[in-house]
């Protein structure tokens, strides 16, 4: 119950009110179709660096806490996702909305959000330091191998295709690379002054999140659709209260899964989202009604996005391995803080990691208030005509990433990367697993070369890495983890090739 | 060989490019202490670059869409706005009038609102100032964060 005693530094009137805007902003850039999470997070790192640690720690779990549960806010409104944790709810929500049933839709989705998202920070508070005291036992080639375990499980498990997604891993592990070796005193793959220094995260994480999706509003022209929303006729909240409490099955499921699915790196919640929707079908006795309009399908899909979101930073905080994109931006903001998440986080920075673990605790609730009393107000925002959005989240990152050291190289470094990335992902590969070789980098770096000094004065390097208990069964996971991925591709691939030959075969007849 | 073929093609012969030079660099620069992680990191990097190259070439990359001409069309003029305020403008100009040039320039190039009417042109401008005007607020006046100048702000 330690956490406890760290609830003042909640309440601070600095710390409330970035609870508060990051609770609100998160809601309506969530809400905000084309913003993701991910990029919204990204985007409110320059702005930690002038606030305490717990302060801009406070500021990005708001956001992330509430950029999840706004994304519902056009998914049933709109039926656009605002976020890709947010496409299950659409199925149902959408359909509600349009049959006159948009506030009763919105009240369950931010009640079970609320439900599912207090019940995984829960999961945070209690599962952590446990953890945290296991991986006290770790040493320089076991902490190596985690680093790996965590880009090959993003690499794998968040992209299409999971050469492309190792690649990326590699990439970013390289870029980790660039710069002056501290130990040695030598520059490493420095091509140009701009790269002196190395790549800071910030800037990076910027350009790879946000000006992919800049480039993709581009991409759609001037001629964008316009998009209507659906009015919302008011509705009692004490009925969605009501509805939800009778709705038992369904939030159990969602927050259930949410919660594993939230513990294991790299899933993230778009999974969570559509597992527990199906779950709740399958145990649905009315699960023909879901798809069109099922209140139950909100209801699950939405605590189990939020019920992830808790969970996910378990192993960020423990292992320095993210649970899902958001969790690894989130790794950043806490690295250009000073603090290297791991066995001892507890014991070295107690008031900063349980103020911002109370911090969203007390978010959840903020959530679910805000959520209820703006969610039709975000909606109009959602409405926002591309091209602003477009050259508003452009002005944004290039001043962002040039607030971070004052510096023209990162703004550079930062259009690079991020046009790089857009060509990248292009052909199949991903922004997750490049920033967490980025991230996931230095550590790895540094816990190789520890790990090589200690191999050369004990048994050599084979002996050091590759033996021992824990070290081969962290071998064997990053072994399942690319196994696991090589043969859901091949499944995937098996799948495609056999719905074309029936399509091949019927073109054939007719 | 089909024009989806070659576009994974292109992107593979880069990708293994510079999986090469990284690979080439790491195994010849010295100290080689320095270059011990990247060593490592270079030899799965070029493996499956290569194998990912080879996929590309027998046609099994399917990932990923590519581009079309469509697009190409659609996103030249952005990127160049970007392009030119990134490495020209914000410096030559200023800081604040580069962006707001590029943020006025983005939104009239993409506005899908005829450009023929005074209104909406007057319409861009005043969402450009509000919203360049929160900017300024929050970054110069707020965090104080000293931007270059150029020949303006």
């Amino acid at each position: 119950m330690e956490f406890l005693g760290f609830f003042g530094g909640v309440f601070e009137p600095v710390s409330l009110m970035l609870l508060f805007g990051g609770t609100v902003g998160g809601l309506i850039l969530g809400a905000t179709p084309g913003l993701s999470p991910t990029m919204a997070v990204a985007l409110l790192i320059p702005f930690t660096f002038h606030l305490s640690p717990t302060q801009g720690l406070i500021l990005l779990g708001a956001a992330y806490t509430s950029t999840v549960a706004g994304g519902a806010v056009s998914a049933i409104l709109l039926k656009i996702p605002g976020a890709p944790a947010n496409i299950a709810t659409a199925l149902d929500g959408n359909a509600m909305a349009k049959r006159g049933e948009g506030a009763r839709a919105l009240q369950l989705s931010f009640l079970s959000s609320g439900v599912g998202g207090v019940i995984g920070v829960l999961l945070l508070i209690f599962l952590t330091p446990v953890l945290a005291e296991w991986a006290l036992k770790f040493g320089p080639s076991h902490l190596f191998w985690i680093a790996i375990l965590g880009v090959t499980v993003i690499g794998s498990l968040d992209s299409k295709s999971f050469v492309k997604g190792l690649l990326s891993g590699c990439i970013g592990l390289w870029l980790s690379q660039i710069g002056y070796d501290e130990i040695q005193g030598t520059e490493r793959f420095i091509f140009t002054d701009a790269l002196t220094g190395g790549i800071h995260i910030i800037p990076a994480l910027i350009g790879l999140f946000a000006i992919p999706q800049v480039m993709e509003m581009f991409a759609k022209g001037r001629n964008q659709a316009v998009i209507d929303t659906i009015d919302v006729p008011r509705y009692a909240i004490f009925d969605s209260i009501r509805e939800l409490i009778q709705s038992m099955r369904a939030l159990s499921i969602g927050t259930v899964i949410g919660s594993v699915i939230g513990l294991i790196p790299g899933v993230g919640g778009q999974i969570a989202g559509l597992v527990a929707y199906d779950q709740s079908r399958k145990f649905s006795p009315k699960r023909d009604e879901f798809g069109k309009g099922h209140p139950e399908g909100v209801i699950a899909a939405e605590s189990a996005n939020n019920a992830m979101v808790g969970p996910s930073l378990v192993p960020l905080l423990t292992l320095s391995i993210p649970g899902s994109p958001t969790a690894a931006v989130l790794l950043g903001g806490l690295l250009i803080h000073g603090i290297f998440p791991g066995s001892d986080i507890f014991d070295k920075h107690p008031e900063v990691v349980w103020t911002f673990i109370n911090s969203m605790l007390l978010g959840q609730i903020l959530m679910v208030v805000f959520g209820l009393y703006t969610a039709a107000w975000a909606a109009r925002i959602a409405k926002a005509p591309v091209p602003i959005m477009a050259a508003g989240v452009l002005v944004l990152a290039v001043f962002g990433s040039y607030s971070v050291q004052q510096s023209m190289g990162d703004v550079h470094i930062m259009l690079v990367l991020g046009i790089g990335m857009f060509v990248l992902e292009k052909f199949g590969f991903s922004a997750a697993p490049l920033v967490l070789g980025l991230i996931l980098g230095p550590i790895a770096g540094d816990y190789f070369t520890n790990g090589s000094m200690i191999a050369a004065a004990q048994d050599g390097p084979w002996v050091y890495f590759f033996t021992g208990e824990l070290n081969i069964v962290l071998i064997a996971l990053v072994i399942a983890s690319i196994a696991y991925s090589f043969w859901s591709n091949m499944l995937s691939g098996k799948k495609e090739k056999s719905v074309d030959a029936v399509a091949a075969s019927e073109e054939a007849k007719a | 060989m089909n024009s989806a073929r070659l576009q994974h093609i292109i992107p593979g012969l880069v990708v293994f490019g510079l999986a090469a030079i990284v690979t080439w660099l790491s195994f010849t620069q010295q100290p080689a202490e320095s270059f011990l992680f990247p060593r490592v990191i270079s030899i799965a990097f070029i493996g499956l670059a290569t194998w990912n190259l080879i996929r590309a070439a027998a046609g099994l990359a399917k990932v990923g869409s590519g581009f079309d001409a469509t697009m190409v069309r659609n996103i030249a003029p952005g990127l160049i706005v970007m392009l030119m305020t990134v490495f020209w403008a914000a410096k030559a100009l200023g800081f604040y009038t580069a962006s707001s040039l590029a943020f006025f320039a983005i939104y009239s190039i993409y506005d899908p609102v005829p450009l023929s009417s005074t209104k909406d042109w007057i319409k861009r401008l005043i969402i450009t100032a509000l919203f360049m005007g929160v900017i300024y607020g929050l970054f110069a006046l707020l965090l104080q964060v000293q931007t270059p100048r150029g020949i303006l702000l």
